[in-house]
């Protein structure tokens, strides 16, 4: 952990230091976005003005499809609750969709990729040929298929919320495999590998003092890749009527599910304010992700042009 | 090097046959793998006649169905015998409706092809300009605004897009229709055409009425911007990185030190090793367009493979389901398959 | 559009050039001054980060945004810095082209040669003028052949990788001569190729100058190639100009201090005054390969690739062998198939008694601590993650010598003094070090478990000539106070004379030649020696032309 630690502090922070113009802004802007997100998620239960199921308060029932007002700030659903608790509570069964989905697709793909990766031979040809299958498939219908299989379409907050961070994991450890399995086949052919490999060094200690750190430098970028596909997949079960129970949690890609016919009619705070919600988590996390790939690139990194003048004042010093 | 003709393989002479052949053959563990997948994910749940009639029927009759059907075999002869029914292209029939899915697929396949069409068209006629202007302007606003709409494009899942469409094109300024793929009337009139391709647009074309051929264009431009929008972000990246990457190549240095212009630069040099990836990702894509495909045709009810499969799903006719998924990835398999063909016949690099 | 002998082609007054890092402004060109005069060559010396590639690079504007340029570069009468687009796209090419360092990076791998030989003709055509493709392709075919590829009219139409590497360097001068350049840069360019290839290429930009009268402006750190070629030499250091000079004055009197530090670093052929060696016969060798074979597997079926066949050769107790030969020759190979690293197929090859062919990598385990690698590539050698000190550690962690990297430290500090590397360097990380540092602390971790034997793959090759030699020293230095046995792999005959008792010479998979080192070098017997050591350019003038005028 004092690496994935120490990865995040050199890796955000001195990225933001290193970064100029469009890239720190981008960068800058990913970041708040991101942070707001989590205050929110962790906040929602003081901030949010009614419960995500609350069809009634003291003042009797909400009413349904209620533009915005006072009492209901963003309006109220088809189903007679508040929608801006909703949107609340939802970035609560968002993040912990992402902390599942990551974790555990990390976890499993991490370890698949390095030793398909290192040890080669079969059972690499094996998971190879099984990664490329899943990942040319189109990954909603499998989340939906597994989504059916393991909660039966429809549950509570916290098995629908396993539930889909599981079918996410599934779809997404191909990807981590991938990504691990060629930076280990690169690494593994690196000279301070060989050296280790020709000291006598076990397999377990090459692997994981000399390969698994190098080979998992990117997992930053991937990480926030899979974090925005997650919620996208999230949002489209739930859109699709396989996500999460309404009366056990709230969920941005059900809301917007309630809202299609809503739109016809002009009603439209049911459906934009859960689909900005959506956009602007992933917005957030995708340009993390895309302004350190930039930064980690030289090739796409930007960088100011010379100056000489700053150069012949410095020069001044030592040109004796 | 080609003295192999004591080797197995020996017998093709030409590589790229060779590899036309190994290629070919991957499409078969592939295939394999998924419909395995899709088989065994599938009967998890259980027989799919209680999952579909369970509150409907008697136990007895539910009991008989599920024997008639053979779901009270052991599991490994009925993936036996999906597998066989598989080799034979026979994928099933569906429980709610009783057709089989080769019939599903040729009422609503042509549908969903449009709309992919449509969403392609859309996605290389935008990403791929906007892509190359980011590259050619790096780091200024034209290139800073083109991410931003990609990113945006990416981050915005495609039923809100559509949602918005709907708000903006059909409810605030109601100039164009928000569902269907024609008007009732139309659609009515494009299924007497001799012939029906099931592709209104040809149909409609080749009845040659104006009005016809607006009408079902009018109602394609939401539908097909909500999924060409998300492939375009697609294509605009990669296509932006890989020209990045091509014009800061040795060889692009070198050519325009022979005096050949800038435009020339970017127009010959970096744009074909540029452009031979994005193949290979439109082949990669047909997955993605396909998740898209069922969230839009649902979203604008789009009578297509995405919105029947989405019905089935909520009828809970998982024999449906199953066969749909099944066939759908031998599809992928073999749109793969020709992408990569293509790709490497484009690409003189690519040895055998 | 030949320019008269003696006309000024090129003059670079006052050149300033500095970069945008990370770590701010860098200045890579500091102040330089340059003519050249038709049908010259002026070759521009001097050791990685001297400026002098961008100072080529800037005479055709090739630099990266990042760049700010100051001074003036008369190209044909021109300040090139004051050009506007157009004006320089038609200098480009035409008043000066450029040859580059890899030729496999130079050329467009979708595009076939022909297409890229005419496009610069297209380029070129004077506004108004029509395009004459049937012309541009004949011109192309011409030029193939002069630039000696066979069968020019049908290779035309192939794309760059089905071509050799020497060959592709020859398609990168044809699109150079094409354009009938009054000035060719030719920005290192046979850094990339084999010494054979190199003594070729060379001999066609000869040709060349020789044929249109062309101003060279040849880009090398090889003072072999400087002392083959060149009319007049100058010296960069650190983005100056250090010395100037006619080059038999240059390597006869260098003026500057630097200049003399240089040449002085370049290693020669016969040079060196090793003790003489001798096989303590009571004493089994240390490795012993006969009839060793390896051959890598083919894929899908094809046959395999046998990169060593039919090699016998041992090494002693104490003694330095000397394997040289040019890449694809198995050289490298066979070092690493003496640990395992590559898998030996056929005959036997003893390591310290131990057979490695057929032998599993877990088996290697038993010789290990007694053999140390030292690898070419000082960038990758370390795990960047580790710092020097725990890199040298992990023989003896390995080993179980040391419980810990903290209970070692006194040994790595001991390890550090000897390859003259401060003790601090414990705590460092990789990339905080030097090429040369890294390569030191590669020896340190050699030797971390006091081996019999070191191989060593080319462990100088990619460090510049001065660092070089103070790499090599060092290493003669421990042999003799370790004793180790040692394969020492090298493409440079002049390395190998400088530190082998014995040198084997390998061609193609097979061994061709061994013997004394000081024999072999000086009296080959075998065809492809005597070639490898004629193509072998001499760091002085007078020897190297009498011999290039000898090959021919």
């Amino acid at each position: 952990m004092r690496g994935l630690k120490k990865l995040f502090t050199t890796g955000l922070i001195g990225s933001a230091r290193r970064s100029r113009g469009v890239q720190r802004f981008m960068l800058i802007t990913g970041l708040v976005l991101t942070a707001a997100f989590l205050l929110l998620a962790a906040l929602a239960p003081i901030l949010a003005p009614y419960g995500f199921a609350q069809l009634q308060d003291s003042h009797g029932y909400f009413g349904s499809q209620q533009p915005p007002s006072s009492a209901h700030l963003l309006g109220t659903t088809v189903g007679g609750m508040d929608v801006l608790s909703r949107v609340l509570w939802g970035s609560q069964t968002a993040l912990l969709v992402i902390v599942f989905a990551v974790a555990m697709s990390i976890f499993a793909g991490v370890i698949l990729g390095l030793l398909s990766g290192y040890f080669g031979g079969w059972l690499d040809r094996i998971l190879v040929v099984v990664a490329d299958a899943v990942f040319a498939f189109p990954s909603l219908l499998l989340a939906i298929a597994l989504s059916i299989v393991i909660s039966g379409g429809r549950s509570g907050l916290f098995s629908g919320i396993l539930a889909t961070a599981s079918s996410i994991t599934v779809v997404y450890i191909p990807q981590y495999f991938r990504v691990v399995r060629a930076e280990t086949l690169r690494t593994k052919n690196e000279a301070f590998v060989e050296s280790a490999k020709v000291l006598g060094a076990s397999h377990t200690r090459i692997m994981f003092r000399h390969i698994f750190r190098n080979a998992t430098r990117t997992l930053p970028l991937i990480m926030t890749l899979n974090a925005s596909e997650a919620i996208l997949t999230l949002a489209g079960l739930g859109f699709l009527g396989f996500g999460i129970d309404p009366t056990m949690g709230a969920e941005w890609g059900y809301d917007l599910n309630r809202s299609v016919a809503d739109v016809s009619a002009g009603i439209w705070w049911t459906s934009v304010f859960p689909g900005v919600a959506i956009v602007l988590v992933v917005l957030g996390i995708t340009l993390v992700g895309e302004s350190l790939n930039d930064l980690a690139d030289p090739r796409l990194r930007n960088r100011r042009a010379a100056n000489l003048d700053e150069l012949e004042v410095a020069q001044g010093g030592d040109s004796a | 090097m080609s003295k192999s003709k004591v080797s197995l393989v020996g017998f093709f002479k030409s590589p790229l046959l060779r590899y036309l052949a190994i290629r070919f053959l991957l499409i078969l563990p592939t295939v394999f793998i998924l419909v395995s997948m899709v088989f065994f994910v599938m009967r998890a749940i259980g027989d799919p006649i209680t999952a579909a009639l369970g509150g409907r029927l008697t136990p007895d009759e539910l009991h008989k169905r599920i024997h008639a059907a053979g779901y009270d075999r052991p599991v490994w002869v009925q993936y036996l015998e999906f597998l066989g029914q598989v080799a034979r292209l026979d994928f099933g029939r569906t429980l709610t409706t009783n057709q089989s899915i080769g019939e599903v697929f040729a009422t609503y396949g042509m549908a969903t092809l449009e709309l992919s069409v449509y969403a392609i068209i859309i996605a290389l006629l935008v990403g791929i300009p906007l892509g190359m202007i980011a590259a050619r302007n790096r780091d200024t606003v034209k290139d800073a605004s083109a991410r931003l709409f990609a990113i945006l494009a990416y981050a915005t899942p495609v039923f809100f897009v559509g949602l918005l469409l709907k708000l903006i094109f059909g409810v605030a300024i109601p100039i164009l229709p928000i569902a269907g793929r024609a008007s009732v009337s139309d659609e009515l009139l494009l299924q007497t055409v001799p012939n029906a391709s099931g592709f209104f647009l040809i149909d409609a074309l080749r009845t040659g009425d104006a009005g016809l051929i607006l009408d079902v264009l009018s109602h394609a431009v939401l539908p097909a911007l909500a999924l060409g929008l998300l492939t375009a972000g697609i294509f605009l990246r990669l296509v932006r990185t890989n020209m990045i990457g091509t014009l800061s190549m040795d060889y692009v240095d070198a050519a325009r030190s022979r005096g050949v212009s800038e435009y020339r630069l970017t127009r010959k040099h970096a744009y074909k090793p540029a452009l031979i990836p994005v193949i290979t990702v439109i082949g990669m894509q047909i997955a993605v367009l396909l998740s898209g495909a069922v969230l839009t045709e649902t979203t604008f009810e789009w009578k297509g493979l995405g919105f029947q499969l989405s019905s089935f799903l909520n009828a809970r006719d998982f024999v449906a389901v199953q066969g749909i998924v099944a066939l759908l990835a031998v599809i992928v398999a073999v749109t793969n398959f020709i992408v990569d063909v293509i790709a490497a016949l484009i690409d003189p690099r690519i040895k055998f | 559009m030949t320019s008269k002998p003696g006309e000024q082609v090129l003059s670079i007054e006052n050149l300033q050039v500095a970069f945008a890092t990370d770590a701010g402004t860098v200045n890579a060109v500091n102040g330089v001054s340059l003519e050249v005069r038709a049908g010259e060559v002026l070759a521009v010396v001097g050791e990685s980060g001297s400026g002098k590639s961008v100072t080529a690079r800037s005479v055709l504007r090739l630099l990266p945004s990042t760049a700010v340029t100051r001074g003036a570069i008369y190209l044909a009468g021109r300040d090139v810095l004051k050009l506007d687009r157009e004006q320089l796209r038609q200098a480009r090419g035409r008043d000066a082209a450029m040859v580059f360092q890899e030729p496999s990076l130079a050329l467009n791998p979708v595009y076939t040669v022909g297409w890229q030989i005419i496009e610069g003709l297209r380029a070129h055509t004077p506004k108004g003028q029509r395009f004459d493709a049937k012309a541009a392709r004949a011109k192309a075919i011409e030029i193939l052949g002069k630039v000696g590829i066979p069968e020019p009219e049908v290779r035309i139409d192939y794309y760059p990788h089905q071509f050799s590497g020497g060959q592709k360097q020859r398609v990168v001068i044809a699109c150079a001569l094409v354009l009938e350049p009054k000035l060719i840069l030719a920005d290192e360019p046979t850094t990339a190729l084999d010494v054979t290839v190199q003594a070729e290429i060379l001999d066609l930009l000869r040709t060349a100058r020789e044929l249109t009268g062309a101003a060279i402006v040849l880009i090398t750190h090889n003072m072999g190639v400087v002392a083959d070629m060149a009319d007049r030499v100058a010296v960069m250091y650190q983005g100056q100009l250090v010395e100037q000079a006619e080059v038999h004055e240059l390597f006869a009197n260098p003026k500057q201090q630097y200049t003399k530090r240089l040449l002085a670093a370049v290693p020669r052929i016969g040079q060196s005054a090793k003790p003489a060696f001798t096989a303590d016969a009571s004493v089994p060798p240390t490795v012993r390969a006969e009839n060793l074979e390896v051959v890598y597997p083919g894929r899908f079926g094809r046959p395999g690739f046998k990169a060593v066949a039919g090699v016998n050769f041992e090494i002693h107790a104490g003694e330095v062998v000397g394997l040289v030969g040019e890449s694809g020759s198995g050289k490298t190979t066979i070092g690493r198939a003496m640990v395992g690293l590559a898998k030996a197929t056929g005959g036997s090859m003893k390591v310290l008694g131990f057979d490695v062919v057929g032998a599993k990598a877990r088996q290697f385990k038993a010789v290990a601590d007694q053999v140390g690698f030292v690898f070419q590539d000082p960038a990758s050698s370390f795990n960047p993650l580790l710092t020097v000190g725990e890199a040298i550690a992990e023989p003896m962690l390995v080993h179980k010598v040391q419980a810990s990297v903290a209970a070692a430290r006194a040994d790595i500090e001991a390890l550090l003094a000897a390859v003259q590397l401060p003790v601090e360097y414990f705590d460092r990380y990789p990339h905080e070090l030097s090429g040369g540092q890294r390569q030191r602390a590669s020896l340190a971790r050699a030797l971390a478990l006091k081996p019999k034997l070191v191989i060593a793959d080319e462990p100088t090759s990619a460090l510049d000539v001065s660092v070089q030699a103070k790499v090599l020293e060092l290493f003669a230095k421990l042999q003799r106070e370790f004793g180790f046995a040692c394969l020492f792999i090298t493409h440079d005959l002049a390395v190998v004379d400088q530190i082998a008792h014995r040198v084997l010479v390998m061609h193609r998979g097979e061994l061709v030649e061994q013997g004394e080192t000081r024999d072999v070098l000086t009296n080959p017997q075998q065809q492809y020696t005597k070639r490898l050591v004629q193509s072998s350019p001499i760091a002085d003038p007078t020897l190297q032309r009498a011999k290039a005028a000898a090959r021919h």
